[in-house]
Formats: C-alpha cells, structure tokens, sequence
C-alpha cells in the first residue's frame, strides 16, 4: 500500500495547528473531561458510581481534536470508556453523571450505566461494553449515511486492546468492499486492561491494520490536539468524499487504571508520571495559550467555570431520585 | 475550605480495607493526582489520587489501620494557609454518601411476572386464497414489504446475484437493485453487528441467515446489541430488525447444521420470536415481523419451503405476532407445536381421531410472546396437554408452555402434561439414528395414550 506507507513520515505533531480560539475551546473541552472524570472517580470511592467505571483521564485530546473537525449529523459510537466521547459530543454533563449514579435524570433513566448510554439526539450511538462490538456497529451507522445518500460520516473508537477482535477485522473488510464512510480510531493507549500492546498484538503498527484492505492509515499523536485535528479533517474529508473509510491510531496514554478496580501493577508509577509531567495533553495547551499571550487569569476563568460545571453534574446526579420501580419494566420492546 | 478525603471504594465489592502506608505526610503540599496512601483490599494493593489539590491538614486513621469501612474519614485537606479544624469536618458521623430520594416501591413481584390472560380473539378471516409454497410466501413477504417501505433492505449471503442459497428471494435484486438487496461476504458476526448498526438509525433491514445455525457466529450482536439497546438507552434507541433463516433439522446435514433455536432466543426479553409453518403463516408472520419496530427472529424451516398451503390472497394479508392458531379442534387433549412438527400433530391427530380420541392441535405461530390464552383456554377444555418440538428437551419451549399451563390451569389438569421432544443428543448423520432422534407422529400417540 503505497499510498499508505507515505504517511509515516508524518507521524507526530510536526507542523500542525490551530487558531487560537481553537485552542482555547479545546483547552475548555479537554478540561472538562479531565475534572469531570476525576469528580466521577470520586464519586466511585464514595460509593456513589457502582459497577465498572473507566475513566478516560490522559486520552482528552483525540476526542477533542477528532470532534473539531465534524458537522452536525456525523454519528459516534465506542466502548465502554466512553465518557469523554459523550461529553465532547455535546452530551451534558448533568445527564451523564446522574446516569452514571444510576439515576432516572441520567440519559438511559439509569438503566444503562457507566459503559451503556446513548444520545439519539446527539448521534452518539453508546457506549458499548463488549470490546470490539462497537467496531461492527459503527460501520453499520456508516452503511446507513450511505444508504440514505447523506455526506455523514460515522465514527467508530475503539482501543488497542479490541484491535485484535476478529469482527474488527469482518468490519475492516465490510466497510472497504462497501466504501463506507466510516472514520477508525485506535486509541493506542499501550494497554489492554493489564497487557501492554507488544505482549497482546504480533503488529506493532496498528495503523497499517487496514492495509490488506487498501484502507489508509496514519499514526498520530494523541496527547497533541493540533496533530489529532489535522490528521482527523484528513481522514473525515476522505470518508465525507466518499472514498470509503480511513484508519488513524492515535498514540495515547490512560493514567489511571483499566477500570477503578484495576490495581495497575503492570506498568511502573515512573512510566505514568514521565507522560503526566511530559506528554499532558491539556498542559501542552495550557503552555501554547500562555505563549500566545493568554492570561493566567483567563485560564483560570475557564478552569473555574469548568469546576462549576462538573460541581453542578455532582450535585445535580446526587440529588436526583433513583428510578421509580416501575422503570423496571419499560423499554423492554416498543409498541408495534 | 477544609475536606474530609474518605476511604474509597477500589472495586464494585469493596466493603472495607486496610490503610498500609501513607504516602504523604501532614503539612505535605498535595496536587491532584498525587498518590496519598496505599490501601490494601482483600484482592491487592492499590493507590490513592488526591482529588483536590492542597495541604494533607491532618491524618485520622494511622497507617497500619484494618477493616476500615468505605466512606470513613480517613485524612483532613485544607487549602494552603488554612487551619486545619480541630476535628474532622462536621457531622464526622454522617455518611458521606447522601441517601439518594428513593421512590417507594410498587407492586413489584418478587416471582416472574405472568400476563394476565385474556379471552382469545378469533382469527380475521382473509377471504379467498390460492396454494402456494412457503418459499413463495416468504418471498412475497419480502417484495411487498421491500415496495412498501423503502427503509427496509435484505442483506445476506448469496441473496442477490445468487438469488438465495434457496431461492427465497429469487427477483429481488432485478426489481429492487444493488443498493436494497445485498450480497455479503460469509462474514456473520461482521455484517450481522453491521445491520444491528443500521437498524439502531432507523433503517429497517432483513438478516438473512443461510441457516440459523450461523446465527450463533453472530448471537452476540443479536441479543447484547440489538435486544437490549432500546432497554439501555432508557427507551431511545429502538432496533427495527430481522433475523431469518431456516431452522432446525432439514435431511441429512448432521449435528452442526441440525438445531433448533427456539428456546435460545425466546429466552431473551428484547427479542420476539416466530416460527411459521404454513404458507399463511410465513407471509402474514414475516410481514408483521418486518414491520415491528423491534428485533424479530424468524426461525423458518427448510423441509417445508417447498411444501404447499393455502395463503389469503388479499393484499393487505398480515398476522398478529404474539397470536397462536388452532389447527385442529379436539376435545381429549392439546398437542401443542410449532414450525414443521405441526405436520407431525396433525398426523399424529389423524391416527389418534381413528382410535376414537380427538386432539386439539396448536400451532404456536409465535415463541415470544407465547399466546398462552389459547393454549390454557384449550386444556382447560381438554384437561390434557402434550408439547411438542424438534429441539432439545431441556429448558425446551414445551418445558415453558407446560409450566404456563401448570401456573393457569392447574385444576383442569387430568394427568401430568408429557413432553415429545428430539432426542438429547447432536443430530447424527446416518439415516435411521437421524430418523430415532426427530419426533415421529407415533411418539406423540404414544405419549397421548399414556395420558389417557
């Protein structure tokens, strides 16, 4: 695959960049994920989020960066760590934190949970808890924009980890021989739940995964927004062209653990806190804003205002009353 | 303002822990995601993150400390200059966890709910018919549907150019094209989870199995993506799709290609299920089960695609799911079946009539929702009930419609309800074993005889 082998030389974030309004909206929305996670992990250790949790703290910027460079009607669908999709795709941050307290003001009335939630109205299409479904899925929402003759594009995430399912591959081939518009993320976060990617994948290039397929691809770097916007409106632009689908697998790192309860004994403390002091995605904004002449204190309006907001989700979620009992039994089938 | 850090739970089932090391030191300056202390559960040790960055004021609970209980007090953070209180912050004793406002509980029973009955409708007569066979009805199902609705798209392997590994939808690709009749690689689990994608925008599409035993490549996107979603997403998100396929035994063909899928997938709330045997059946079925807004397994039968019946020939013609048909009526017992054991009853019926006894026969038409009305109406006539299927007995469909039976109509009972079932091995290939492991109409009499 030629065409794909010439992107190598653009791997990195060597060049690209945006506005600096741009910069600060990403700032503002990686922010957001970031305090909005950590408040989530919180209510975990109160007791107060049960079940699985996997939180999405380190990864901020290629749901941002991607979610720049789409129109309204591009539908999204991913795993189960999918908080920060949701939230970048315009969910509200009320509506997700009281779903993941189990509440009925939360988006699935407290019947989906952390890892099951959905927006209709967003186009965001869950919140999948079984590793690699969401890959089949996601070519089929890309099917349906084909189908109905749209310039939508669909956007299916998945991680390194479900980059070894068989029906990621079925996917591969489907959307290929179909031209579908669907755009494929790999959030190489280097571990799926405790094995890292060399012990779990005999390919060490994710990105050329699609290559027997004729599928571009392209390895970016995730903790850099300006890199993942550029490498995305590339990619988008190709499936919105109607030249079928289009791979990036963007090199990323989750700081905490797999899920609440993983203990993270596979990876040293040393490893996390080197990306954390020099690879944080929503620092390195931080820095190019300060260099752009942003002010402190402007910075910190923002980081207040997000504070505020990811406070309101807490309260608003605590607050709110459990299911009635009869929830129970809705939303089983729909009247035919 | 100073804020109690409390003993967090590490996993779903964490109730308590051992605080082995603090990290920190009081007075130490803390930033968010710093690690504080290292707790120990019973399954590993695992770190603590600040939350909030500040001064660690003051431990409550020595390093060293066992059985703490999630939620305790374990450390006071103030801000940088702040005093730290002299006690933890008030009401130390409250939980940290507010009460959620629950609503009170209704009625909720604590057994399986069972519908309540209702007197059972009599069937809509359709006017005139014509014979033709079920791969015809099912055929015709598709076309009207496929002209009625142009959401509505077949995918499949061999179903275009092929037309049909058994030619059900023979023309199709001629009149409705490439884009609405699609030929998919064998590939199941991808295009099937590709479909249920669709479906969960809104398009409607038929998923045609070569047979249902592939399916089970596949039964991972049916149940987990396609029947619970619409439960998931609080209602939002429904899932406007079939499954079909031919089911259970054809001739010949051995274990792997020989099972019936009806009691897997009429376990699944989220799913309806039917399995027609007639020419009527298959059309009226098929097209209310395009028509559902919600995930429809269609369990065909691949022995009676050739077989002629007679169909209504009005161009409207659709059946209820969900409503069981009375094949034939008897008054000294029920024989309750499905998809092609229907013929069996009925021959079955045919030797017992000569014998002086007469068996009312069900035709299920639907696994889920069972019409259990009918089939306790019947026995509460009869007082007699025999199931029977092509599946397995275990956890078989006549285990639920006897427990039905048994729950509504106990008192009608005369005897026990018997059970006529395939035999409780893989499908052998050889002739005869094939032959001694399906239900043949002699079973049934027997098993009538003995009740009788």
């Amino acid at each position: 695959m030629a065409a794909a082998q010439e992107n190598t030389a653009r791997v990195g974030g060597n060049g690209p960049s945006l506005t600096r309004e741009q910069f600060m909206d990403a700032f503002h929305e990686m922010l957001l994920i970031r305090r909005f996670e950590e408040k989530a992990g919180q209510l975990y250790g109160m007791g107060l989020i049960g079940g699985f949790c996997h939180l999405y703290i380190g990864q901020e910027a290629v749901v941002v960066g991607i979610q720049m460079t789409l129109k309204d009607g591009d539908k999204l669908i991913t795993s189960y760590r999918d908080h920060g999709q949701m939230l970048a795709a315009g969910m509200t941050p009320r509506g997700v934190m009281a779903e993941l307290t189990g509440r009925a003001t939360g988006y699935s009335h407290g019947k989906g949970g952390s890892m099951h939630m959905f927006s209709r109205e967003k186009n965001f299409y869950g919140g999948h808890g079984i590793v690699g479904a969401q890959v089949a899925l996601g070519i089929g929402l890309a099917f349906a924009n084909k189908y109905r003759g749209t310039d939508e594009v669909s956007v299916a995430y998945f991680g390194d980890g479900a980059a070894n399912q068989g029906q990621v591959y079925e996917s591969f081939n489907l959307a290929a021989l179909h031209k579908l518009p669907c755009l494929f993320i790999i959030e190489n976060n280097l571990y799926g739940m405790g094995t890292s990617v060399e012990r779990a994948s005999a390919s060490h290039e994710l990105w050329r995964n699609g290559e027997p397929w004729g599928i571009p691809g392209r390895r970016v770097d995730g903790m850099d927004i300006a890199a993942v916007h550029e490498a995305s409106a590339e990619a988008v632009a190709h499936c919105r062209a109607g030249k079928g689908p289009y791979l990036l697998e963007m090199m990323t790192y989750r700081y905490r653990g797999h899920s609440m309860s993983d203990p993270a004994k596979y990876r040293k403390r040393e490893e996390v806190d080197q990306v954390r002091k020099t690879r944080d995605p929503i620092e390195h904004v931080r820095q190019i804003l300060l260099d752009a002449g942003v002010s402190e204190d402007n910075l910190r309006k923002i980081e207040d205002d997000v504070k505020a907001t990811v406070n309101d989700s807490a309260e608003f979620a605590q607050t709110s009353p459990e299911p009635d009992p009869a929830e129970l039994y809705t939303d089983v089938l729909l009247e035919a | 303002m100073a804020t109690d850090i409390i003993m967090p739970a590490l996993s779903p089932t964490m109730t308590e822990g051992t605080l082995a090391r603090w990290v920190k030191a009081e007075g130490d300056k803390v930033a968010i995601g710093d690690v504080i202390a290292e707790i120990e559960t019973d399954k590993a040790t695992m770190e603590v993150e600040a939350i909030e960055s500040g001064i660690l004021g003051r431990i409550l609970v020595p390093e060293g400390t066992q059985d703490i209980a999630v939620n305790t007090p374990i450390a006071i953070m103030v801000e940088d200059g702040e005093a730290v209180p002299d006690t933890a912050s008030a009401p130390a004793a409250a939980p940290a966890t507010p009460e959620a406002p629950v609503a009170q509980p209704s009625a909720v029973p604590a057994v399986a709910a069972s519908a309540p009955l209702t007197t059972p409708e009599p069937e809509k007569d359709w006017g005139p018919t014509a014979e033709i066979t079920v791969r015809e009805a099912l055929h015709d199902a598709m076309q009207a549907e496929l002209r009625r609705d142009p959401d509505v798209f077949l995918i499949g392997e061999e179903v275009a150019e092929y037309q049909g590994a058994y030619k059900i939808s023979q023309g199709l690709l001629a009149e409705f094209g490439d884009k609405r009749v699609i030929d998919m690689p064998i590939t199941e689990h991808g295009f099937t989870g590709m479909a249920v994608g669709a479906a969960l925008t809104g398009l409607k599409p038929i998923v045609e199995f070569m047979t249902m035993n592939f399916s089970m490549q596949a039964i991972d996107h049916i149940i987990n993506s396609a029947a619970k979603t619409l439960y998931m997403s609080g209602g939002q998100m429904g899932c406007p799709i079939v499954f079909r396929g031919p089911n259970g035994a054809a001739a010949r063909v051995g274990a792997q290609h020989s099972q019936c899928y009806g009691s897997w997938y009429a376990h699944v709330p989220g799913l309806k299920v039917v399995a027609p045997w007639s020419s009527a059946d298959a059309k009226g079925l098929l097209r209310a089960a395009i028509r559902d807004p919600n995930p429809v397994i269609v369990l065909e039968n691949e022995i009676l695609y050739g077989r002629k019946f007679p169909c209504p020939v009005d161009e409207d013609f659709i059946l209820p799911i969900g409503k069981a048909k009375i094949e034939r009526e008897g008054r000294d017992v029920t024989i309750v079946t499905f998809s092609i054991m229907v013929t069996t009853a009925l021959e079955a019926a045919e030797e017992l009539a000569q014998q002086g006894i007469e068996a009312e026969v069900i035709n299920l038409r639907s696994l889920r929702p069972l019409d259990t009305a009918t089939i306790v109406e019947s026995v509460k006539k009869t007082s007699r009930l025999v199931t029977l299927e092509e599946g397995w007995p275990f956890a078989g469909i006549g285990a639920e419609v006897a427990m039905q039976v048994i729950e509504h109509a106990f008192d009608w009972l005369d005897a026990p309800p018997a059970r006529v079932t395939g035999v409780d091995v893989p499908m052998p290939f050889a002739a005869n074993l094939e032959k001694l492991a399906l239900p043949q109409p002699e079973h049934v009499v027997e098993a009538v005889r003995r009740l009788i």
